[in-house]
């Protein structure tokens, strides 16, 4: 399933967020929005995935999701949105159970996820006994049950120290090259839109406008941790960037 | 390290964390009632403490053991217990749906939490014969009077939790494209449940006070007839035993509150 955004604009109140937003986000490829704080890279995912109505402009998609798959757009949020209350298992017979799916079906495609995020041993532990990135992969994992056709993933390491940071990478590559998903990817973090993203796209300050759209052609598995050709383009992005997110800093926020 | 010349002054840095963290132990509580008790008991039988100011403990027991063996203590506790368990069941599940309309629905909010406010500074006791007129002079008016001094303080512990469930939680149900009544049932409730258990904490307290003062006004049995009664006498002992019985009462009620927290709300950190 493609999603096209053409001419989306929008605006909170007298504050004009994002100006005049066109995109396309192909099937089976990582789009990462990149983009100096307060530029609304959050807001155009709530528009992308239907929680927010764009002032002006549309957002389309393309072709009907794959038969199996429950909720097309789905989210992937900084701080986990697991609830407090329910084991792993729980959690994602969560979003299973509004579909009719539950009993040995849903057990199926359980430790499906649990399989494909290695959680399987974790079934039945409850979040508060969880890592902050085992926590993200059940997150994940709830995200995979429900085949989504686009993933959209909030700024989905953000919350987690570096080093989890890097191995939940690595998880999120080799998941994506067993199984080529859609996504787009928000996020603040330079090294992970060039290890994570098949393109990358750069918002300017607010108004967050497209500032420039970076493609990648190395695939996915061959980029590593301080790879030098990933480091010249982090350099590239950065550079077109820091005045930007230099005056973003420098603002006062008025909402 | 070899660099610390001998003249230079060494000392330990001084230890100043610690504190401020609660912990728990166990028995403190009940060594301060026994202590208290010995201390009472001590003084009445040496006589530092009048018969008039304080009855003596072991009187006080004594009077409990009679009070059980004449079938009279059940003859009490059974219409009390009913009164509470009915007014306060009444009054809870109508102030825990009241306060989760108000926490759901801005219009019911805006209805309701004025008449709230309004209702919840009136002494419930002060409406008794109103409620006796439209109640009943039986159990109806104990139970409408229990049942509505509850009510209020469920219903503002209720939509204070509601308001307090993490709104990301609803957002991820919304994106899920779980059904309205799916996000109540099993993200809205039970994100309130913490604030809802201890606000019954508080309201189920009020409930007692009021059982006791509904059948001070008007009944022939019960804690609270037994206890004026003895008031009415002077029988301090009778007056103590019947004290006695209320704090218990207070101090089950609390432990199952307690013991329902622990079931239910073993995921909090």
């Amino acid at each position: 399933m493609d999603i096209h955004l053409s001419a989306v604009s929008h605006s909170y109140g007298n504050t004009e967020i994002l100006r005049d937003i066109s995109l396309d986000i192909p099937s089976g490829q990582i789009v990462c929005i990149v983009g100096p704080s307060g530029c609304g890279k959050s807001t155009l995912l709530r528009l992308i995935g239907g929680l927010e109505r764009p002032t002006s402009g549309e957002i389309l998609q393309s072709s009907a999701p794959p038969p199996n798959c429950l909720n097309p757009l789905t989210y992937v949020f900084q701080d986990f949105a697991l609830l407090p209350w329910r084991s792993v298992a729980g959690n994602i017979s969560l979003v299973l159970e509004d579909h009719g799916i539950k009993g040995a079906e849903a057990r199926k495609i359980i430790d499906d996820v649990l399989a494909r995020t290695k959680l399987s041993d974790f079934a039945n532990a409850l979040p508060k006994q969880l890592s902050g990135g085992m926590k993200q992969r059940v997150a994940i994992a709830r995200a995979l049950a429900v085949n989504p056709a686009v993933m959209l993933m909030d700024e989905p390491l953000s919350a987690l120290d570096s080093q989890t940071r890097e191995l939940l990478i690595d998880d999120l590559v080799s998941l994506w090259s067993r199984q080529p998903f859609t996504a787009v990817y928000v996020t603040h973090n330079l090294a992970e839109a060039v290890r994570l993203g098949h393109s990358i796209v750069v918002l300017s300050r607010r108004p967050g406008r497209i500032r420039e759209i970076v493609t990648l052609d190395k695939p996915l598995t061959e980029r590593a941790y301080g790879d030098t050709d990933l480091d010249q383009q982090q350099r590239h992005l950065w550079n077109l960037m820091r005045d930007e997110a230099r005056a973003a800093d420098a603002e006062l926020i008025n909402v | 390290m070899s660099e610390l010349s001998p003249q230079k002054s060494v000392r330990k840095v001084e230890f100043r964390g610690g504190g401020f963290a609660p912990r728990s132990y166990r028995w403190v509580g009940s060594i301060v009632f026994i202590v208290l008790i010995a201390l009472a008991e001590i003084g009445t039988q040496t006589g530092f403490i009048t018969s008039l100011t304080l009855p003596k403990p072991s009187d006080v027991f004594q009077t409990f053991r009679e009070l059980f063996e004449s079938g009279l203590l059940f003859k009490h506790m059974v219409p009390s217990l009913t009164r509470l368990a009915v007014g306060a069941t009444i009054g809870a599940i109508v102030g825990i749906g009241v306060g989760v309309l108000i926490g759901l629905f801005s219009l019911v909010r805006a209805g309701l939490v004025p008449l709230v406010a309004a209702i919840f500074p009136i002494p419930k006791i002060a409406l008794l014969p109103l409620f006796v007129i439209w109640f009943g002079i039986d159990e109806g008016s104990k139970y409408a009077l229990i049942a509505f001094g509850t009510f209020t303080p469920t219903v503002v512990a209720t939509y204070g939790a509601v308001d307090n469930v993490d709104r990301t939680l609803i957002r991820m149900g919304q994106s899920f494209g779980l059904s309205w009544l799916s996000i109540v049932r099993k993200i809205v409730l039970p994100g309130a449940m913490p604030g809802i258990l201890s606000g019954l904490r508080i309201s189920l307290a009020i409930a007692i006070i009021l059982l006791v003062a509904a059948e001070m006004l008007g009944a022939q049995y019960g804690i609270g007839a037994y206890i004026l009664e003895a008031g009415a006498l002077y029988d301090l002992e009778r007056l103590f035993a019947g004290v006695v019985i209320l704090s218990l009462l207070g101090v089950v009620v609390n432990s199952v509150i307690t013991a329902v927290e622990r079931h239910l709300l073993g995921w909090r950190v």
